[in-house]
């Protein structure tokens, strides 16, 4: 083999590996690519990646920020509908993701869940003393930033 | 010999400084015209208007409310009692920078952004809206610190 033959076979390999977290990591979901979703959503909280709910659920919480979770969180109606549309798009039943499989075999067909948190993929995952909840930087159980360094990119390896 | 290369350096950020001073300038504008506005609206809500103060802003800031939510009680409950410092939100965890325009220069110079974190966040810690002298009294403190 030559060297250069070896080198195309190795840079073949290692573009092939840096691919696969992508497409079998069950640590990682899809992370918001809409620049509208990112800001609006972000600017409370993280904003989640769509693949944790079905779609039916992101139309209902778009459908329902006057109340969002005891908070008036409305945006101006285009920008509502703009987030809704890809949020849907993106949605849990929507995407082929190990990640957002895993969440959604738990939501029955006719279930319209709102909180990420009251999966019990996620309660699986996340049984941890009540120390660890009380951590100041925690604050809740939605805060996944705080021990989930790279969240916002759809990692949420075990640290 | 040596000075050479250090006026080459000046002349490089000559032009940053200048961005970075007028980026300033554009920002109190910004400011000024938002702040401007709302006292065209507090005289028009009374006409004794007599201006904003950064002393009664400060009052806003520190008061406990205690007519909204339960975990935001006052402004501070998420921006702490010292606006140059961060801030976190009380209810979702979320890193919050400071308000302070010293910290943050760009702070109250977008009238969307402006409005909208008002009624959000009057509602959650007063349980109304803010009156525009409200407004006009807290931005006005916060454009001094």
């Amino acid at each position: 083999m030559t060297t250069q033959r070896a080198l195309h076979i190795a840079f073949a390999l290692s573009a092939l590996i840096a691919a696969a977290p992508a497409l079998a990591d069950d640590d990682w979901i899809p992370p918001v690519t809409d620049a509208m979703t990112q800001t609006e959503c972000g600017d409370c909280h993280m904003a989640f990646q769509p693949g944790f709910l079905p779609a039916r659920s992101w139309a209902a919480m778009m459908d329902g920020l006057a109340d969002h979770f005891g908070d008036d969180a409305t945006i101006a109606p285009d920008k509502t509908a703009h987030i809704r549309d890809y949020l849907t798009a993106n949605a849990g039943d929507r995407i082929r993701a190990e990640m957002a499989r895993d969440y959604m075999r738990w939501v029955r067909a006719d279930g319209v869940p709102q909180r990420i948190t009251a999966n019990p993929e996620f309660l699986d995952e996340h049984d941890f003393r009540q120390e660890v909840w009380d951590r100041p930087e925690v604050v809740t159980k939605s805060n996944c930033p705080a021990c989930h360094t790279a969240a916002d990119r759809g990692y949420y390896d075990d640290d | 010999m040596i000075r050479k290369p250090a006026i080459v350096l000046a002349a490089a950020l000559a032009p940053a400084a200048l961005f970075s001073a007028s980026a300033q300038a554009g920002d109190a504008a910004d400011r000024q015209a938002i702040l401007d506005a709302l006292a065209d609206e507090a005289r028009a809500a009374d006409p004794a208007f007599s201006g904003f103060s950064a002393a009664v802003g400060e009052t806003v800031f520190r008061t406990v409310w205690a007519g909204g939510g339960d975990k935001t009680p006052a402004c501070t409950a998420c921006h702490t009692e010292d606006p140059t410092a961060m801030g976190r939100n009380a209810k979702t965890g979320r890193p919050i920078e400071p308000v302070a325009v010293s910290v943050k220069p760009d702070r109250f110079t977008d009238p969307d952004e402006v409005s909208k974190q008002f009624r959000r966040d009057c509602k959650k810690v007063m349980g109304r809206e803010c009156t525009a002298q409200e407004k006009g009294d807290y931005i006005t403190f916060m454009a001094q610190q």
